[in-house]
């Protein structure tokens, strides 16, 4: 079995891994990392949303041993503070998205927060239609996506204000 | 080691300032406090059902049927035994013997209704493709699916059976043993139907089909369930809607007596009546963990979902109306062919049922005539899905208004006004024996028109129709009407359900002065934990931090009838009220006690009982909760406890209306559809929380545009169904939904104290009609005037040409199966 030397979450792992075990079900399975969802398997929903590099990427579209020597993010290492707990360390976009009622149940989030923090990084101001189509590759089945625009409108002039680029890499420490 | 002194404790939380006077409670009902849901869900600290880890942990994979009706010739489980890692494999006769029954109906809507018995791993037939066949258990989840690779199984394949109208001929059965496929007719009829329909001037008949729809909950279903063999006890964890009638059926199945049971929905990640339901594998991991001793998960792919987990509508509808020259309905006239599917599941026959008294809508009429047949196809089962039965019901009328209206040559918004009931009418008893208790259909209609601008979007219309755009605009209506918070218990009895309607919860009073509060309503994303706080608080007069709202688990919330039917707040919400009531009441005896005052002389307000007259004289809540804990002065005879319990049924169902206004573009030439502008005016009585409310309404638009213009559950006529992944089947992301433009009225339920109605299928149940009789009327000037769902732009181009190529005035729909003509009255020839 192949050995992988990744970061996750600011953490460094060395593993054995099967050659066709999925990322996701590494880091869900293996590490406990379950703030990760898995929501299909078909590579459409984006509920596995994770920042490979900086950089969104679906968990279940790449295998563990791809990640080797990469630097990821999930949803667990978004905030920064002690156990990512207190809600004045969380994220501007874990922020917004509990402001605007961009969840319902929940599901769809951490991957919607995924991406949109990639969203963000590529384009700090975007449109109302930007934000809907940069969101395209994540599904959520009970909003009706209204006020996850709304949260990611608001996180993103929330960052800009701050003058940071919203950039995340391999967590926050 | 100190003793311990009950004296110093209560001094030590006395001191620690936890049970101060709150002197402003801010009444926290009709607010938006931030949901305390959100933490764990925006953080991923989750709980999943698939993220439980139990030691031993078995992961179990199910081989599913690739064919939609075949017998079993043969099946070997036997080298699948050997594969590396698998523990055990079945088949279905391997566990015949464990079920105590099959999987539950609870809802036979007839006394001869057909109820094939319905086994959680198929015995000798399959029925539809995705039936459970075999079942390995292994020690991860990729050993388990590897291995089902190595089952043998050989089938004798029979008919598909995929049409609703061939099915009725019952060339090929379903269930042989059943005789036909006809499970079940229902008729419902008042007033003198025959002699209206005869008398009337104008009759529109309508064929409109309700095409298959499939939930797709976000989370999948999963189940793990947890086994101390020895004792024959389990604890069951499900991605599930009700785990309290969980429960009860799980026993039913598998003779495990009810409380060696415990049920636990953790974390559930939506549901839309899918996980309203008892399924094969809930059932299988059960016997699973009682068989083997050891801790059982399985977890569904999406793909396994799209076949296994309940799909919803499929009906043919027949309706027919009729009315005077003037436009006023004067009857209707409704038969269904509902599609059960293989089996009939946990209320699969009470679904179209449900819609029955909902055809009617918000007019008034004095002739109705409701037949629902229920047929079995070898398809997925069909039961409740957001609406369930409502949205039917809700299309046809509001389909059939629009027929009308342009049969009469007369605004559709004109033609409701004439119909509807009228404000000052309340309360309305109806055709169908309900009594609407309260609504205003004039405000909302008023109010959405304006925020819509009507008006200046008929001007634009016509000035589009007049250039010939390619790119032409439709306006359409629905202004509907639904029952939920299912329901008076009387009311359910009488319709054949085998359940009540009531809610529980209670109220725990802490020694430091907080609150817990168990409800039986099991959230999976409405927000019960937030709202349900606010009741609370405001009630008790605590803070809303000091409540926590305990939910989802038999053990901790021993009663419950759970979530469905937009019923948690209108009964579920309306328990915890009544809880705090009986709290209340208990506290003023012990207040009255302390300060040596009657207790008719307390006033209770902003959580502090005080004399009246000598206000100075008070008691909060949380120092008489101390008190009581330790119980040193308490009235004579008093228990220590002012905890209650309330369990809620209601008197009446709930009656939320409103009006939805949707303006759509369709390029003539591509057919593509796009959503211009969409108005929605809900009335919902009054409101907890308006931005869970808005919530719920944005995502219930959603899912009923989607089946106006996306979804569909597509079978081929050998019964694959080749719609099974999010690429075939389309669940509209993002960029495939137009803002929404929401507002209220408020007519407040006259039935409930709190006066709130159901939010939780509106947007679904008022939207499809909407989308459609807007496509539609883009199109009429190019003489289309009917239009199956999904709306999609290959079936708008094809209407397109059907149209253009019989003339431009054709009554043809897009598939060519719709029956369209009109039946004018005598002196009105169409
Ligand atoms: S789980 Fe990765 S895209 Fe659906
Ligand atoms: S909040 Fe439930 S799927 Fe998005």
């Amino acid at each position: 079995m192949p050995d992988i030397d990744v970061r996750i979450n600011g953490i460094r792992y060395q593993d054995h891994v099967e050659p066709r075990l999925l990322l996701v079900h590494y880091l869900r399975d293996r590490l406990g990392l379950t703030g990760t969802n898995v929501g299909c398997d078909t590579s459409n929903c984006g509920a596995c949303t994770v920042l490979v590099d900086g950089t969104g990427a679906k968990s279940c579209t790449m295998l563990a041993v791809q990640a080797d020597g990469t630097e990821i993010t999930t949803i667990q290492g978004l905030a920064g503070g002690e156990g990512a707990g207190a809600p004045e360390d969380w994220h501007p976009l874990q922020k917004a998205f509990n402001a605007e009622h961009g969840l319902q149940c929940g599901y769809c989030t951490p991957g919607m927060i995924m991406s949109s923090v990639d969203l963000l990084q590529r384009n700090p101001d975007p449109t109302e239609d930007e934000i809907r189509h940069g969101l395209e590759g994540n599904l959520c089945r009970c909003t009706g996506y209204q006020n996850i625009v709304k949260a990611v409108q608001a996180a993103a002039g929330e960052l800009r204000a701050a003058g940071a680029p919203g950039a995340v890499v391999g967590g926050q420490s | 080691m100190s003793k311990i002194d009950p004296e110093e404790i209560v001094e030590e939380i006395e001191e620690s300032g936890q049970l101060g006077h709150p002197d402003h409670h801010v009444p926290l009902v009709g607010q938006a406090p931030r949901r305390k849901e959100d933490a764990r869900l925006v953080t991923g600290q989750t709980n999943w059902t698939d993220n439980i880890q139990i030691p031993g942990l078995l992961h179990a994979a199910v081989l599913r049927s690739p064919m939609a009706h075949a017998r079993i010739t043969s099946i070997d489980v036997s080298a699948a035994r050997e594969q590396p890692g698998v523990i055990a494999a079945f088949t279905g006769a391997d566990l015949q013997h464990h079920w105590a029954g099959g999987l539950p109906c609870a809802w036979p809507v007839t006394p001869d209704m057909k109820q094939p018995v319905h086994l959680p791993l198929a015995v000798d037939t399959v029925r539809y493709v995705g039936d459970a066949v075999a079942v390995v258990v292994a020690r991860d989840r990729y050993a388990a699916a590897d291995a089902l690779e190595s089952i043998d199984v050989e089938y004798e394949p029979l008919p598909a059976v995929i049409d609703l109208e061939e099915a009725l001929t019952d060339a090929t059965l379903v269930h042989e043993d059943q005789g036909t496929n006809r499970a079940f007719d229902w008729p419902f009829e008042a007033g003198e139907v025959d002699a209206t329909f005869d008398a009337a001037e104008v009759v529109v008949k309508r064929r409109y089909f309700q095409q298959r729809l499939i939930p797709a909950a976000m989370e999948p279903r999963a189940v793990v369930v947890a086994p101390i063999a020895a004792a024959d006890e389990y604890t069951v964890y499900s991605a599930t809607q009700i785990p309290h009638i969980l429960r009860v059926m799980l026993a039913l199945v598998t003779g495990i007596p009810e409380q060696k049971l415990r049920v636990v929905a953790p974390d559930v990640g939506g549901g839309f009546g899918s996980k309203l339901n008892v399924y094969a594998e809930e059932a299988m991991a059960l016997i699973l963990a009682k068989v083997l001793g050891r801790p059982i998960k399985w977890t569904e792919s999406r793909s396994e979902g799209f076949q296994a987990t309940i799909h919803g509508r499929g009906q043919i509808q027949d309706v027919e109306i009729a009315a005077t020259r003037d436009g006023r309905v004067t009857g209707l006239k409704v038969q269904l062919l509902a599609d059960m599917g293989a089996y009939l599941q946990l209320v699969t026959p009470g679904v179209p049922i449900l819609g029955a008294f909902m055809f009617p809508g918000i007019y008034k009429f004095d002739a109705y005539r409701f037949g629902c047949t229920g047929v079995f196809t070898t398809m997925t089962p069909t039961d409740a899905y957001r609406g369930a039965g409502r949205p039917e019901a809700t299309f046809a009328i509001e389909r059939i208004m629009d027929d009308l209206a342009t049969e009469l040559g007369m605004d559709p918004i004109e033609l409701r006004r004439r119909n509807w009931i009228e404000h000052h009418e309340f309360p309305f008893d109806t055709i169908c024996g309900l009594t609407y208790d309260s609504g205003n259909y004039e405000a909302a209609t008023d109010r959405a028109l304006e925020l819509f601008d009507y008006d200046g979007l008929r001007r634009e219309q016509a000035e589009r129709r007049e250039r010939g755009d390619r790119v032409q605009l439709g306006l359409g209506t629905s202004t509907f009407t639904e029952m939920c918070g299912l329901a008076p218990s009387r009311v359910l009895g009488s319709l054949s359900y085998g359940a009540g309607g009531w809610e529980a919860a209670s109220i725990r009073m802490l020694p430091t002065g907080k609150v817990e509060v168990v409800t039986g309503s099991t959230p999976h994303g409405q927000g019960h934990e937030t709202a349900w706080s606010q009741i609370a608080a405001d009630a008790l007069g605590v803070p809303f931090e000091d409540v926590e709202v305990l939910h989802g688990d038999t053990a901790v919330a021993p009663k419950g009838m759970d979530t469905y039917g937009s019923r948690s707040l209108t009964v579920g919400g309306i328990a915890v009220v009544k809880a705090a009531e009986k709290v209340i009441e208990k506290a003023r005896r012990v207040a009255a006690h302390l300060l040596e005052a009657d207790e008719r002389d307390l006033d209770f307000a902003q959580g502090t009982f005080s004399v009246r007259g000598s206000p100075e004289a008070s008691k909060t809540i949380q120092e008489v909760s101390l008190a009581v804990f330790a119980a040193h002065d308490l009235p004579d005879g008093m228990e220590p406890s002012i905890d209650a319990d309330s369990v809620f049924d209601p008197e009446n169902f709930s009656f939320p209306h409103g009006t939805h206004l949707c303006a759509v573009e369709v390029d003539t030439e591509t057919g593509f559809t796009r959503i211009h502008r969409y108005v929605c005016v809900d009335d919902v009585g009054n409101v907890v929380n308006p931005q869970i409310v808005e919530g719920q309404v944005h995502g219930g638009l959603a899912q009923g545009i989607a089946q106006a213009l996306y979804e569909e559950a597509v079978y081929d006529p050998e019964g694959n169904l080749t719609s099974g992944t999010f690429v075939d089947y389309l669940v509209p992301g993002a960029p495939d939904l137009p803002a929404f433009v929401t507002d209220r009225t408020v007519s407040p339920s006259t039935t409930n104290p709190l006066g709130v109605k159901g939010v939780g299928e509106a947007g679904t149940i008022a939207s499809t009609p909407a989308v459609i009789n807007a496509v539609i009327d883009a199109l009429k000037p190019l003489g289309v005037t009917d239009m199956r769902m999904p709306a999609s732009p290959e079936r708008v181009w094809r209407a397109i040409q059907e149209a253009n190529a019989s003339g431009g005035s054709a009554g043809q729909a897009a598939t060519g199966t719709t029956t369209l003509t009109a039946q004018a009255g005598p002196e009105a020839s169409a």
